[in-house]
């Protein structure tokens, strides 16, 4: 099936999983990613459930943060 | 790495650090990576610290998702993010280093301990053999 990687259209396997995706994608420090599908933000603990569909647009995002100390 | 930031992005950072102070203020940058090697930052988001607080910063994840696609939308590449430190120097801290996960990324730090003398700095943090190791870039304002 074909979905949308950063805007990208990419041939995936039929409901590949979100984890799956991740590492097909060679995603560096997944667990500092957040990913979005078609808009919504999937729960971490979801990421292995999750199945996508053909025409999913995904995303994956880089938690940006820090602090003073 | 020569990175370069316009003085009205420049000015625009300063100007909103200084309205979120004595909290963090945080944003995107985005631009492109020349042939000659010089990194030039096209455009700045400013966008919510959804911490609120003088002490930490953490990027709205549904602005940063809005910025990423306005991005592709004016053909720009995302280049890293820029924050505020409101009372600390323009390094990166010991929570931005451990926080600081693309290797690719410019990390700009705005320093505001003389609030008429601003301090940016650019940095580029990556992991090697199990340390963060931080890099200093040379920030130009044109």
């Amino acid at each position: 099936m074909k979905i949308t990687i950063a805007g990208e259209k990419k041939e995936v396997a039929d409901g590949i999983t979100v984890a799956a995706l991740i590492e097909q994608e060679n995603v560096e420090t997944p667990e500092y990613v957040t990913v979005s599908v078609n808009e919504e933000f999937i729960d971490k603990g979801s990421f292995d459930s999750h199945a996508l569909n053909e025409g999913d647009e995904v995303e994956f995002l880089y938690f940006m943060g820090g602090g003073r100390l | 790495m020569k990175i370069t930031i316009k003085r009205s992005d420049f000015e625009m950072i300063y100007e909103h650090s200084l309205k979120e102070s004595p909290n963090e203020a945080c944003g995107l940058i985005a631009g492109v990576d020349r042939r000659d090697g010089v990194r030039e930052i096209c455009k700045v988001y400013i966008l919510t610290n959804t911490d609120h607080t003088s002490e930490h910063f953490t990027i709205d994840p549904h602005e940063q998702l809005n910025a990423v696609k306005d991005m592709r939308a004016r053909a720009l590449k995302p280049l890293g993010n820029w924050h505020s430190h409101p009372a600390s120097p323009s390094r990166p801290s010991e929570e931005d280093k451990r926080l600081a996960n693309d290797s690719s990324a410019s990390y700009l730090i705005l320093s505001l301990m003389e609030e008429e003398n601003p301090v940016l700095n650019a940095f580029h943090i990556e992991k090697a053999e199990g340390e963060k190791t931080v890099r200093k870039e040379e920030l130009i304002v044109i």
